[in-house]
């Protein structure tokens, strides 16, 4: 964020980059924890990884309240459905991170129940590789969101973020 | 037990009983399609017997030019401690067979699974509908002849 100092103690910035920088700091995310991968989910709300030091403790489980989906899980097709529902509640903008194989691009389920790939129904910002991914790597794709919204980009248009899988402990 | 089970049941049902086989101390049975009903009532209200729960139920699609499914009960006395496997072998031309979830309610839904991915269709259950698959699938996925990926188009995705 630019911001330029006045002389009688006033900071100046425009308007779009001081409610963006409010955005990024407090994106509140959509649990779509559907299998595991909601497990390495809430190590990353937890306190060992806390995801609080971004501003993105505040789990919504309504869809009203939320502006991040975190779609955790494998996505069936009767699922997809009710995913898509949920992402069509949530108010603008709003951004989805695709967390681990399956969601990505069906994973292990070659399977004709399983969707390859959420991205066939939903527009996906960030990919996280990893079955399930480690916690941190679910932080780094919130990193990306947020340098995502810092830049002034538009949900589900500009470059796909694909984090690779790491063996690193933290 | 064994013996006991076989005596009663050869009494009861003379030609009801097609092949007895044992392994690992696991006695199954295949049984007349047309005696199932009678022969699980049977099991389960006899009193020396009293097979009073099912454990499992499932289809199978052998994928062989005769008797192309089974269908197989897996039920237990828990009086005696003992586990009986029935089988039921069902022909791709009549996919008919008796339902025995009047006899154990365990047997609804297990029954409604094996329809979902069979399409073997039991006659007297109360509400045979498919259990995991949409209403309008029209396929049955765990057939041999089901390509693994499905067909496409057969399942919707919503609007992207």
């Amino acid at each position: 964020m630019e911001l330029e100092r006045t002389n009688d103690s006033f900071l100046t910035t425009q308007l779009d980059q001081i409610i963006g920088w409010a955005r990024k700091n407090s994106l509140w995310p959509m649990p779509m924890g559907i299998s595991c991968c909601a497990i390495e989910m809430m190590a990353f709300a937890g306190p060992r990884f806390d995801v609080a030091r971004f501003g993105s403790e505040a789990f919504r489980f309504s869809p009203r309240q939320s502006d991040l989906m975190i779609v955790a899980g494998t996505v069936t097709y009767k699922m997809s459905h009710v995913v898509r529902k949920i992402y069509d509640q949530m108010p603008d903008p709003k951004w989805v991170i695709a967390m681990g194989a399956c969601t990505s691009s069906g994973g292990m389920y070659r399977s004709y129940s399983v969707v390859q790939g959420i991205d066939l129904f939903l527009p996906v910002d960030v990919y996280v590789s990893g079955c399930p991914p480690r916690p941190d790597n679910l932080l780094k794709a919130l990193m990306e969101i947020q340098k995502k919204i810092a830049r002034g980009e538009k949900p589900g248009q500009s470059d796909k973020v694909y984090i690779e899988e790491s063996a690193e402990h933290a | 037990m064994k013996d006991l089970l076989l005596q009663k049941l050869r009494e009861q049902f003379p030609s009801a009983v097609e092949v007895v086989s044992e392994f690992r101390d696991e006695l199954t049975l295949i049984i007349r399609k047309a005696d199932i009903l009678p022969v699980c009532s049977f099991l389960q209200s006899n009193s020396d017997l009293s097979f009073d729960s099912i454990r499992d139920l499932c289809g199978a699609d052998y994928h062989r030019p005769d008797d192309r499914f089974e269908v197989i009960y897996n039920i237990y006395s828990l009086k005696n401690n003992f586990r009986l496997r029935l089988k039921v072998r069902i022909d791709e031309k009549d996919l008919h067979v008796a339902s025995v979830s009047g006899i154990w309610q365990g047997a609804n839904w297990l029954e409604r699974e094996s329809y979902d991915m069979y399409g073997i269709l039991f006659d007297g259950h109360p509400d045979l509908r498919r259990i995991y698959l949409p209403e309008e699938f029209e396929y049955y996925p765990l057939r041999k002849d089901f390509p693994l990926m499905g067909i496409p188009g057969s399942l919707p995705l919503p609007r992207k």
